[in-house]
């Protein structure tokens, strides 16, 4: 199969019951994303998959054939974090850290599908993501943070 | 010309010590995805172990064929407790003075018992190769429930024990009994009992839950058989202690034993005790000699790791007809499962149940804990508390308002009749234990006024008035008492070694700074706080502290990081280690300004000649001096290690007040309101502080309103993997307001006590409490957890309420 890894090409021979969190961790070696329940229900494991969030812990990694992947090793670019990286870590939005890579990679996908959100909005849109540690309020925090700095106009 | 020196505010603010809310140090890689858990730990040649487990509860092992799994490509061994048998590791001590089958030895106890392991070349031939094992079990009658485990015709569930009329803690009076423990003065509390003008009893039963951290537990060993070395990453909250048992186990000199704790994704209790997993690994890896990594799947995890509680609870107290308790009495059959597993102090096989006179004044006092063994899996640990407090502040305040609802009184003005005075301090309880400080009766007020507590109550009046009123409002108050810091070597040890806890810091030349630790974050943030410790005690910045800790190989021997004991008795340890080089530092500093030390000031991060501002060291300037050219006579450099056997417990405490409101029609709960004032003494990082707060609460929101292991008749554990174990998302858990009083620990070298179990501990009988004041009128007093909303509905319809 071919896919395209946080901006890099890849080429891999894989069996196909290989599932997609087991290719990344283990042939690609991005351990960022976590394997937390194997039901799709805790999100440790979420990564972006051609513009969406997806759980690649029931995810077959030759579902990803031909297609572009995002991963919470890509997120910072040049070594700038990303508005929810920044937002996570100003407002004390992890503790353990093992949640933490899905809820980034779904909070980034979440505020490309809602810009400027309610709390509401970012409880149920960030609900499919467990975390055993926070209580969940400084994360909504994290994500009010990314937001307005993601709407802050860039610098010329 | 030399810049201005900043002021010493300016200076202590730079620090980022103590009180500062420092962003935490460890994010970093966290956010990056450059965390390293142990299921990210690769080695060259490593192999992958699974494990085949008991599908019943009870039964006799036949036969295990292994050919068929042998016969896939890829499967290098697959071993039963036949095979452990000659290296005498198929049974193997538990933290309780038990012992527990690492694999099944001919019989299964429960379901998803260890029966065999596999060791294949991945993960995926592994699991092909589980499937393969074939295992014949006759079928044994399952007992489940404890009460009918000490029936006298119940089947013997322990045969290994057949005929031990002497268990570790005392006599066992039947064949499925563990222990009979008990503290208080019986005589006396039934002293009160016979001469109370008011007596008010409660059966509760405190269901089986589980910690469910999100990473699960496993371990990768590799062992040299050249070196004769054994190297184990492992998911533990007590790296050292592990080293120690794996080496009374293997025969291995601790030595050349290297555990490794690395990142940690949470623990709550879960990753205390040691698990037939880890030693499998371990095996595995001695007889192949490569790596071998073991890391289990969720429905593994929450079937056979640790559970918490499951205490079948009788309560009865002894009052006065206007209030004032005068007798508690106590009676606790525990479900402890196949094994008994618990993690607790050796000394306390209740562990610290016996605080359950909670926060009051109560004369006389008696508590008594039958431990029993059934079908289920073992090993339950102190969740989120320590030693089965969560228990006892469950119990104790769901008596007091029992109390209060037989006399008529408010439950805000029962408990404040019946606190502990901030004058009683130090305090004895009837049980024994010396509380350190306290100061209830200003907590209690700042809640009540902070919510308006009167206009609440109002509301909850007309509310009840209102025969059409589409909810049922509750609220919920609970004050509570912790017991943290394990603690006294006196009377604290694990498997004998005392429960003190140990610092090393090295100050290097250039005034930067090395901790290590005998504890073990599991997301607590101590690579942030305990830096702030240091910086606050020897005026370094807290930026250039590293701290380091989960590696046998260089940190100092303790015993982890559990029962909040981090901050009360590491960080007691940093403090003590950083006064000794404190005052080394001042000698220098002494032959530097050539004054006597006793001429010495200490500001922020110097030390100055009394009377001369112009005149001082800094303690870059003198930690350069230690290397460079230290005093005649004096050991070159700064460094210092201490273990710090703590004196006494330190006491938290607490003040929760919840208001819910439940849907008459379907008997779904909104929890419209959950105020938490804690008081852990010194704050040392009040933003870590508050996230800790939230983390327990949201946690005793799922225990009290949704979390609990059912089983059905035949031990079959319904319910272990999340599609059905509730674990609270971010849609259902409540919004948290926080606030905080500081009563300093007196015995505590900075005064603080330790909070990261506290808002788990206060917040599971607040929303009980909360959940039955909404049925109180109605007469009922009391409601069994979890207050799920099938439950609660049923209760709706019981009382007629349901619209």
């Amino acid at each position: 199969m071919t896919v395209n890894v946080n901006g890099k090409a890849e080429e891999k021979a894989v069996e196909p019951r290989t599932l997609l969190i087991h290719f990344l961790r283990e042939e690609l070696n991005l351990t960022g994303a976590h394997i937390g329940c194997e039901t799709s229900h805790c999100g440790a494991c979420t990564v972006d998959i051609d513009g969406q969030s997806v759980k690649s812990c029931t995810h077959l990694a030759v579902q990803c054939d031909g297609g572009e992947v995002l991963t919470v090793e890509g997120l910072a670019n040049k070594g700038v974090l990303h508005a929810v990286q920044e937002g996570f870590y100003k407002e004390h939005g992890l503790q353990c850290g093992f949640c933490t890579p899905g809820m980034l990679m779904r909070a980034y996908r979440f505020l490309q599908e809602n810009p400027n959100p309610s709390e509401e909005e970012i409880r149920h849109g960030m609900a499919g993501n467990l975390c055993r540690c926070t209580g969940y309020q400084n994360i909504v925090k994290a994500v009010q943070y990314a937001a307005k700095k993601l709407q802050e106009p860039v610098a010329a | 010309m030399n810049a201005p020196v900043p002021n010493a505010e300016a200076r202590e603010l730079a620090l980022a010590g103590m009180g500062a809310s420092r962003l935490r140090k460890e994010d970093a890689r966290f956010i990056q995805g450059k965390g390293n858990y142990v299921d990210d730990i690769k080695m060259a040649g490593m192999l992958h172990m699974d494990i085949v487990r008991s599908p019943i509860a009870h039964g006799r092992i036949v036969k295990i064929n292994k050919e068929a799994a042998l016969a896939i490509p890829g499967v290098h061994a697959v071993l039963t407790a036949d095979d452990l048998k000659p290296l005498k590791l198929h049974w193997m001590p538990t933290l309780a003075g038990d012992v527990a089958a690492v694999l099944a030895d001919q019989k299964v106890h429960f379901q998803m018992q260890e029966v065999a392991i596999v060791i294949a070349d991945d993960r995926y031939i592994a699991a092909d190769a589980v499937e393969a094992v074939e295992v014949e079990y006759e079928e044994l009658p399952v007992v489940l429930d404890p009460y009918a485990a000490l029936a006298p015709d119940a089947p013997v569930l322990r045969e290994d024990l057949a005929g031990k009329t002497e268990g570790a803690h005392g006599k066992r009076e039947h064949h499925n009994h563990i222990f009979t423990w008990d503290a208080g003065d019986k005589s006396a509390a039934d002293a009160a009992f016979d001469n109370a003008e008011v007596k008010v009893s409660q059966h509760m039963h405190y269901p089986r839950v589980h910690p469910c951290p999100l990473e699960t537990c496993g371990c990768v060993a590799s062992f040299d058989p050249i070196k004769g070395e054994l190297t184990t990453f492992i998911t533990s909250q007590a790296p050292h202690v592990v080293r120690t048992v794996v080496s009374m186990l293997s025969g291995i000199p601790e030595s050349k034993v290297r555990i490794v704790s690395p990142d940690i994704g949470g623990g709550f209790g879960n990753k205390v005790g040691i698990y037939p997993g880890y030693v499998c690994a371990i095996v595995a890896s001695i007889v192949l000699g490569r790596p071998v990594k073991w890391v289990e799947d969720r429905i593994e995890n929450i079937s056979s790791t640790a559970f918490a509680r499951d205490y079948h609870m009788d309560g009865e107290i002894a009052a006065t007809a206007d209030g004032k308790i005068t007798g508690l009495r106590v009676n606790v059959v525990a479900d402890h499962g196949a094994f008994d597993a618990c993690a607790d102090p050796t000394k306390f096989p209740a562990g610290l149940f016996h605080i359950c006179s909670g926060s009051y004044d109560i004369p006389a006092a008696y508590a008594s804990v039958k431990g029993v063994y059934t079908n289920k899996a073992p090993g339950g640990v102190a969740y989120r508390c320590s030693f089965r407090v969560t228990e006892a502040v469950y119990l104790v305040e769901r008596m007091v308002d029992v109390l209060a609802q037989k006399l008529g009184m408010d439950k805000a003005e029962i408990r404040e009749k019946n606190f502990i005075k901030k004058e009683q301090f130090p305090y004895t309880s009837a049980f024994g234990f010396e509380y350190d400080s306290g100061d209830y009766h200003t907590a209690l007020k700042k809640v009540l006024d902070a919510v308006d507590y009167p206009a609440l109550r109002a509301e909850q009046a007309a509310k009840r008035a209102d025969p059409n009123s589409p909810t049922l409002m509750g609220i919920g108050l609970v004050t509570f008492t912790e017991v943290v810091g394990a603690g006294p070597s006196k009377i604290c040890d694990i498997l004998g070694v005392g429960m003190f806890d140990s610092c090393e810091i090295r100050i290097h030349p250039t005034g930067s700074a090395l901790a290590r630790m005998g504890t073990i974050t599991q997301g607590q943030g101590h690579q942030t706080t305990y830096a702030q410790i240091i910086a606050t005690e020897l005026g370094i910045p807290s930026e250039v502290i590293q701290v380091e800790e989960g590696d046998t190989s260089t940190a100092p021997y303790g015993l982890g990081t559990y029962g909040s004991r981090s901050t009360p008795v590491a960080g007691a340890a940093i403090a003590m280690a950083a006064r000794k080089i404190h005052a080394k530092a001042r000698k220098i500093a002494a032959h530097m300004l050539e004054v006597n030390e006793n001429d010495l000031d200490w500001e922020v991060d110097r030390f100055k000649v009394k009377g001369d501002d112009s005149k001082f060291k800094t303690m870059t300037e003198v930690a350069w001096q230690a290397y460079h050219q230290a005093p005649p006579g004096m050991e070159p450099g700064l460094e210092a290690v201490h273990y710090y056997d703590p004196p006494n417990f330190t006491f938290p405490f607490g003040i929760y007040l919840c208001v819910v409101d439940i849907d008459r029609g379907t008997g779904e709960t909104k929890i419209r309101r959950f105020y938490a004032l804690d008081d852990c003494g010194t704050r040392i990082n009040p933003m870590i502080i508050e996230g800790q707060i939230h983390g327990g609460l949201t946690e005793g929101f799922a225990v009290a309103m949704g979390q609990q292991m059912p089983f059905d008749a035949q031990g079959n554990l319904l319910g272990n993997t999340l599609m059905d174990y509730f674990l609270p998302t971010f849609v259902e858990t409540p919004h948290w307001e926080t606030d905080h009083t500081v009563t300093p620990s007196p015995h505590h070298p900075i005064g603080a006590k330790g909070v990261a179990e506290s808002p788990h501990v206060g917040s599971i009988p607040t929303f009980t409490s909360a959940m039955v004041d909404a049925f109180a009128h109605l007469g009922m007093t009391h409601m069994d957890m979890p207050h799920n909303a099938f439950r609660v509905w049923k209760q709706l319809k019981a009382h007629g309420m349901n619209l």
